[in-house]
């Protein structure tokens, strides 16, 4: 019988939370990737998958990950809207896995927009 | 599954009784092939929660990490929650709730006065976790206060505790928790046994049965902490027999459970021994009674005995026996984590904390809700429950069920604990609301509490055997025109000869519906007892079936509806009822919207 | 005279369903796993139902030897409790809800209308076999109150009107 001891149940916790902390909605950043159908044939999915990746493999707990339709803006897809807490939303235009990546580390953790690839700042906000 | 994968999404979909019976095992399947369809399952989970309390609803799904509400889902929406939802993220606006007041409708699940009203602490882990995940009950926070209490704490520093939380027992006694287990951990005699009673007799409360199957865990931790306060090593949950899931879902958290050693021997290193069985009802109200559920775990008739000895000294196979109710226990783990001072600062001056109130009947939104003690009845019914549907007005409330009374139209601002809903002859009990309108008769609602216990009646004292009997009896009499004068005060005599001289406590407040509606409604008697008529339209022998001629706007409707034929009626005519051909179905006068037939 | 003589027979055929002491040892499992346990007596007759449906004087007799219990004490717990019936059952049993939520929404129509289509009361069977009825004090689901059972399917939200078609669905 594999018995517990009170540092696993902590253990558990901690693992179980991480996963669950999705239904808690509280959140500290927030990225929105643009699927409408030109957005999903642009590539969203996969721009999708690299924040799903990211969040998991660093066991991210604060950043929610959603998506929305058409954002009116074909052209420019792959696209995304990233929201922090306390700051503008930005837009990020015609992505790549590798600018992905890079706007997940400097915005969405450290908080700084990279303005390389950033259509607005401030713009709209993602209602909701 | 081998590595997890890391989802985005989570659809709660609830899988109580009442999701179930509406069909959201289907949903879910049909939910899960559009994901495969679209090769999304590693991006969506969908988690089997426990009830919602929002079974009217049903089937319901949640979608986080947004919280969109979804109800009365069906499989072929599958398809559309998930090309919508899931793949452009835009919410389906056709299956959102709509309140029933502004007819808006309301996405966010905590924005719905059903659920944002409420305080959750028994509920803490409705629809969040899934029933059968030990790991999601640990996530949040389960077994922490289990730890806490056998590692940190001493027995008496638990009890210590659960005395100062003012925690009162939900089983509808509302005797303090503490002294309970305190009064039990005295005895030095061994074994001892901690009993959860989950019978939840009261027709019309569904609580306990949501605690069971959405949340077990939370119902064998608190059960952990008792044993571990008293002094019990063996616990026993007895489930009624018509709770299959809920037997289901106990059965299977107390596998997890023994597989972490979270039961069984030396539990978290403790050195504490703590197992718990279940024992199985087999349909008998009366088993909810303290000394009767022992004799019934027994295998013997489930009949109370004369107290004392009380069980905390005298119990289960004649040992000291803690008994509490679903519900209490559920309020154990909160209560050890965060002290009994929090838990004191919820409720009012003699009731603390929450109550989990099954609201029913002649309300729009049906359901489970947990508020605090002191929240009004008038809150209850008509800002989390929506209000009475039809335009219907609000005529009394039931609380407490067949040991209950009722409260009247005008009494509504009453905020509900124990001492006040004492005060106004009604009793906590489980906790049942059953909201009436000016379609439900006095008499007869009185009528049918006396029949069901009757019915539960076990026989063993004469007070509650015949006394109960010759009341319904009169009931009867009354509500088929037989009344006379004189029964009232006859009722009145002989429920308080009951109330007053029966031995447990079924007889004890068997009379309380009868003498309450009679407290209230003191005409509603008078008018079937002289004037042979019922008010509200309910008792067929006391209605004269004629059409108001000044009220009738000869709208038909009764005429097409009438399963016998026995309406006369044609365009821009009153209508008639041929009293030789009618059956007294009642159709007609529920299908007239001008209350025009008497 | 000859038609009335057929049908009082038939009742009493219906009535006389006796189980062969073949059948009877379905009960040797059952047994042996509680035997020796005090307080086991109601899941064991519990077991027993669900293997015969009903639990007629042979199973009560068999149970109580087997589990050493005096035979009276195995009647006086079978006919306490309401779960338990001395009398075979229709292939469906209807349990319909007359608790408090499904009374008040409308359960009451739902049984007259049980009473005079199926034609039979609470506690009886139908001649043909087909209906049990039962009423239950509340199923836990009362929030799509009025509710019954049909077998283990559960119908919530019934409209009486619909009852009718409802049990159609099952012959
Ligand atoms: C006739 C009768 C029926 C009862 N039914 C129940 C019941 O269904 N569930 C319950 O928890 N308590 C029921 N009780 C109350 C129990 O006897 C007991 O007081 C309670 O379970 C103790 O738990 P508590 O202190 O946590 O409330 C019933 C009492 C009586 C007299
Ligand atoms: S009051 Fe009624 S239920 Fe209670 S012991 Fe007496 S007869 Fe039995
Ligand atoms: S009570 Fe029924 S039978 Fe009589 S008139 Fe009305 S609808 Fe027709
Ligand atoms: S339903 Fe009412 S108003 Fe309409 S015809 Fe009949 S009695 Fe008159
Ligand atoms: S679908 Fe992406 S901008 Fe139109
Ligand atoms: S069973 Fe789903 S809300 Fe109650
Ligand atoms: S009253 Fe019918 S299910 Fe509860």
């Amino acid at each position: 019988m594999p018995k517990i001891s009170i540092q696993d149940l902590k253990k558990i916790k901690e693992r179980e939370r991480s996963r669950m902390v999705l239904r808690e909605g509280e959140f500290r950043a927030k990225v929105t990737v643009h699927m409408g159908t030109c957005g999903i044939a642009a590539g969203a999915r996969d721009i999708m998958g690299v924040f799903r990746d990211e969040i998991a493999k660093r066991e991210i707990t604060d950043v929610m990950l959603t998506n929305s339709g058409c954002a009116g803006l074909c052209a420019k897809e792959p696209m995304i809207t990233v929201e922090v807490v306390e700051q503008a939303p930005v837009k990020y235009i015609k992505l790549n896995k590798d600018k992905a990546l890079r706007i997940f580390e400097e915005h969405v953790l450290q908080g700084n927009p990279v303005e390389d690839y950033a259509l607005a700042m401030g713009s709209e906000t993602m209602a909701t | 599954m081998c590595a997890s994968p890391s989802y985005r999404m989570h659809f709660m979909m609830c899988a109580g009784t009442g999701c179930l019976a509406s069909g959201s095992a289907d949903v879910r399947a049909a939910l899960e092939k559009e994901l495969v369809k679209r090769n999304l399952q590693d991006e969506v989970q969908i988690v089997m929660t426990g009830c919602n309390g929002f079974c009217a609803m049903g089937p319901l799904v949640v979608v986080y990490p947004d919280g969109v509400f979804y109800n009365q889902v069906k499989p072929e929406h599958a398809p559309l929650i998930v090309e919508e939802h899931v793949l452009k993220g835009r919410v389906v606006e056709k299956l959102l709730f709509k309140e029933p007041a502004a007819k808006s409708a309301v996405p966010l699940m905590k924005d719905i006065g059903f659920f944002g009203l409420q305080r959750l602490i028994v509920l803490r882990n409705r629809g969040l976790i899934d029933a059968e995940n030990i790991d999601e009950y640990i996530a949040r926070d389960g077994y922490a206060a289990l730890g806490k209490a056998l590692l940190e704490m001493t027995p008496e520093e638990v009890i210590e505790e659960v005395k100062k939380s003012g925690l009162r027992g939900r089983g509808g006694g509302g005797f303090p928790t503490g002294l309970k287990w305190e009064e039990c951990a005295r005895y030095d005699n061994f074994p001892k046994y901690t009993i959860c009673n989950g019978d939840e007799g009261d027709p019309g409360a569904f609580m306990d049965r949501s605690v069971m199957e959405g949340d077990p865990h939370s119902v064998l931790e608190g059960m952990a902490i008792s044993g571990y306060a008293i002094g019990a090593h063996q616990g026993y949950i007895y489930v009624r027999a018509e709770y299959p899931l809920a037997i289901q879902r106990l059965e299977k958290a107390m596998a997890d459970a023994r597989e972490y050693g979270l039961l069984g021997k030396d539990i978290l290193g403790s050195g504490f021994d703590f197992d718990i069985a279940i024992a199985p009802g087999a349909g008998a109200f009366v088993c909810g009674e303290s000394t009767a559920l022992m004799f019934s775990i027994e295998g013997k008739r489930g009949m109370p005995r004369i107290k004392p000895p009380r069980s905390a000294e005298a119990g289960l196979w004649n040992q000291p026996t803690n008994l509490n109710n679903v519900e209490t226990f559920a309020n154990i783990n909160p209560i050890i984590l965060n002290g009994g001072d929090w838990f004191a600062s919820i409720g009012t001056e003699g009731s603390k904390g929450t109550k989990v109130f099954a609201l029913t009947g002649a309300v729009n939104n049906v359901g489970l809700v947990e508020v605090p003690m002191g929240t009004s009845l008038k809150s209850l019914i008509f800002d989390i429950g929506g209000g009475i549907p039809k335009k219907r007005k609000f005529k009394a409330a039931q609380i407490g069920g067949p040991s209950g009374g009722c409260i009247p139209n005008g009494m509504e601002d009453v905020e509900i604990d124990y001492e006040s809903l004492y005060g106004v002859g009604a009793m906590m009990g489980s906790g049942g609301v059953v909201v009436m309108d000016d379609h439900t008769c006095m008499v007869d609602t009185a009528r049918f509490f006396t029949d069901f216990s009757v019915e539960e009646s076990c026989g063993k004292c004469t007070p509650c055997r015949e006394g109960l009997k010759v009341m319904l009896d009169k009931l009867t009499d009354i509500v088929e025109g037989r009344g006379r004068e004189g029964d009232v005060e006859f009722l009145q005599e002989l429920g308080r000869h009951i109330n007053g001289t029966s031995h447990c406590g079924l007889g004890k407040s068997a009379a309380n519906p009868v003498l309450s509606t009679i407290r209230y409604f003191r005409d509603e008697y008078d008018a079937h007892i002289h004037e042979k008529h019922c008010p509200a339209l309910v008792c067929p022998e006391l209605i004269d079936f004629v059409v108001i001629e000044e009220k009738c706007k000869m709208c038909g409707l009764c005429y097409r509806n009438c399963p016998s034929d026995a309406i006369i009626w044609e365009k821009k005519q009153v209508a008639r009822i041929d009293l030789s051909k009618c059956t007294k179905c009642r159709t007609c006068i529920m299908n007239c919207k001008f209350g025009a037939i008497r | 005279m000859e038609e009335r003589d057929a049908i009082l027979k038939k009742k009493r055929e219906a009535d006389r369903v006796i189980i062969t002491p073949d059948e009877l040892e379905q009960l040797d499992p059952v047994i042996e796993k509680y035997y020796g346990n005090p307080g086991y007596l109601i899941p064991a007759l519990k077991e027993a139902q669900e293997i015969f449906g009903y639990l007629p004087q042979e199973v009560q007799y068999k149970l109580a030897v087997g589990l050493n219990i005096p035979a009276s004490h195995v009647y006086g717990v079978v006919t306490f409790y309401s779960f338990f019936t001395i009398q075979p059952r229709g292939r469906h049993v209807i349990r319909l809800c007359l608790g408090t939520a499904c009374y008040v929404k409308g359960a009451k129509e739902i049984l007259e209308i049980v009473q005079r289509e199926v034609g039979i009361d609470v506690g009886q069977t139908s001649d043909d076999g087909r209906f049990t009825l039962e009423a239950v004090r509340c199923l836990g689901a009362c929030g799509l109150a009025p509710v019954f059972l049909v077998g283990e399917n559960t119908h919530g939200n019934v409209i009486p009107g619909q009852t009718v078609k409802i049990l159609d669905g099952y012959q």
